[in-house]
């Protein structure tokens, strides 16, 4: 039967649901088990918490190391389990660090490598969609182990519980591993707001707020949603550039997105149109974003936005 | 000091792009220096001219370099405006589309060679989208990775460098010494316009052309297979109403019938 790994998402130390959703679809190929990266002392917590998912055996490395030398200490951690273990595949989130340690083992184990997939089936066939969600493409790793990174949110996971048979694995770091240092780490601020790549739903605005985002956002937090924007409005400095959603920010495929006076340039539409459900409110009904939407209101945010926020917040009382 | 910075050039991120054969069709539409390269060559040029300038004689230089068709030289022009020094491309059929991990193996066999100090990269081209290359040269070269930068700052004296990774997962303060490889965020700097005296400048600059041979790599089977390839299909039609000061009702309406309230 086929090994297969996957790399154990954690948000501090707790297992994120994320974990779930890679041995879900590493499942589907073999045997699944979750690599643990720990800071000394902390692993046995960390594996507990390994809780859900289709998940046969867990590996703890317990390290200093992690903290310090961050994604060159994980990969060069994974590269050597590797050398021992020989999985047939390797399955990671795709988030900043998980793309940078999987590109990284990629290259220590000579292994080819497919980001960004959005399902992985038995023989380890990749579904991506590429070019801003216009195009599906279907490809496989061809040499080595194959090093798969997997969006958050994209799997349906098994949440069943798991009792997965915990082992302890101690290794050097290499020294070509630790030649950048973390000196401080700072937890992303929480503004009360889901984060925007793994938001449920998402409003954004864009040139139609001619700067104000006070409906946008409070259309967002009557649904628990989070914020984001168009390059427009990012450009002209309306909102922050790490809420842009597009070709040259951040994809962004919730349940639900919610275009507040975004006109739908590609550049824009790349970024979001693989969202399940679509709504758009737009002064102009030729807005090529129109053409996405599921609903549509043809009208002004200011006026269309406030109503709406009062409607929910009036049917969750 | 000596920087290299790597840039691609991409189709136009405001054009639709589409699959030909298993790649990106490159030719069906216009070509770019990637946007957020913009920014890897900005903030080499602001190193530089905090610590003495890359004019002729001055201790620093800025090469660019890329991986790509000849046209790409067309990408590179642009960032030879904005005062980079001189510029490697590296062009052979055999390329033709390679993945990452192809691109890491060229690009880093001619950094190796070039005796930089330090390298610059975007985060990601706007095509593949991939954002492993500069781990990847960290990896292949054994040099710190200091990667998703929101702020550098060198010190010449001391041989270091200092960066602020800024992640979804929060702000790490990172320090190396160098040769190091970075990756810079968008906000990190506001890229200049090329001026008139910037581009009569660059079309006298040098760009070195080198094939797999001179580089010293030979051509390798993927690592890595596209199966198919397909548009996906276009969304059905939805409901579009105009406000007739009960839009935003509506919109709650139909929330609630999705069961998203």
């Amino acid at each position: 039967m086929s090994l297969i790994f996957i790399l154990a998402d954690f948000a501090g130390e707790k297992c994120t649901k994320t974990t779930a959703e890679l041995a879900t679809a590493a499942a589907r190929a073999g045997s699944v088990t979750a690599i643990v990266l720990a800071a000394p002392s902390a692993g046995a917590a960390m594996a507990a918490s390994v809780k859900q998912g289709p998940i046969a055996n867990v590996l703890v490395v317990e390290s200093a190391d992690f903290a310090t030398y961050g994604v060159a200490a994980a990969a060069d951690a994974i590269a050597q389990i590797i050398a021992q273990k020989s999985p047939n595949a390797l399955l990671v989130a795709s988030h900043a660090f998980g793309k940078e340690v999987a590109g990284r083992v990629a290259v220590a184990t000579d292994s080819g490598i497919i980001t960004d997939a959005v399902d992985v089936a038995a023989d380890l066939t990749a579904t991506q969609l590429v070019f801003g969600g216009s195009t599906t493409v279907h490809s496989k790793v061809s040499k080595g182990v194959s090093v798969i990174t997997v969006r958050p949110n994209s799997v349906e996971a098994d949440l069943s519980e798991a009792s997965p048979a915990v082992e302890n694995l101690s290794l050097t770091i290499s020294e070509t591993a630790k030649l950048a240092t973390t000196t401080s780490s700072t937890p992303p601020v929480k503004g009360g707001r889901p984060e925007l790549t793994e938001a449920q739903v998402v409003v954004s605005g864009g040139r139609g707020t001619n700067g104000d985002f006070t409906a946008v956002e409070s259309f967002a937090d009557s649904l628990g949603a989070a914020v984001g924007a168009s390059r427009a409005a990012t450009d002209a400095g309306w909102y922050p550039h790490s809420h842009q959603v597009g070709q040259t920010g951040k994809t962004v495929s919730p349940q639900l997105y919610v275009a507040c006076g975004i006109s739908g340039a590609i550049q824009h539409r790349a970024g979001m149109q693989t969202s399940k459900t679509i709504a758009v409110i737009n002064k102009d009904p030729e807005a090529p974003i129109f053409d996405l939407a599921d609903f549509g209101v043809v009208g002004d945010l200011f006026a269309v936005l406030p109503q709406a926020t009062q409607g929910v917040t009036a049917q969750k009382s | 000091m000596k920087i290299a910075v790597c840039v691609k050039q991409v189709p136009d991120s405001w054009a639709e792009k589409k699959m030909v054969n298993g790649v990106l069709d490159r030719e069906g539409v216009d070509a770019v220096l990637n946007d957020l390269d913009e920014y890897a060559v900005e903030e080499a040029l602001r190193i530089v001219e905090a610590h003495g300038g890359n004019e002729e004689g001055a201790p620093n230089s800025v090469t660019i370099i890329s991986m790509g068709p000849e046209r790409a030289t067309d990408a590179i022009r642009k960032a030879l405006s904005m005062g980079a020094n001189d510029a490697i491309l590296i062009s052979d059929v055999a390329l033709a589309g390679s993945d990452a991990l192809a691109t890491s193996k060229v690009l880093a066999e001619v950094i190796k060679t070039g005796g930089f100090d330090l390298v610059i990269c975007g985060t990601e081209s706007t095509d593949a989208r991939m954002s492993v290359v500069p781990a990847m040269l960290a990896q292949r070269l054994s040099w710190a990775q200091l990667t998703f930068a929101s702020s550098v700052s060198v010190d010449p004296a001391a041989n270091s460098i200092t960066i602020s990774r800024t992640t979804e997962a929060g702000v790490d303060a990172i320090t190396a010494k160098l040769p190091a490889v970075v990756s810079v965020v968008e906000k990190i700097n506001e890229p200049r316009y090329p001026s008139f005296k910037g581009i009569m400048a660059a079309k006298k600059k040098t760009i070195e052309s080198r094939d797999l041979a001179t580089v010293g790599v030979s051509a390798e089977a993927a690592w890595s297979l596209v199966a198919d390839s397909a548009p996906r299909p276009p969304r059905a039609a939805g409901v579009k109403i105009t406000d007739d000061g009960n839009g935003g009702s509506e919109l709650v309406k139909f929330l609630a019938e999705k069961k998203f309230i």
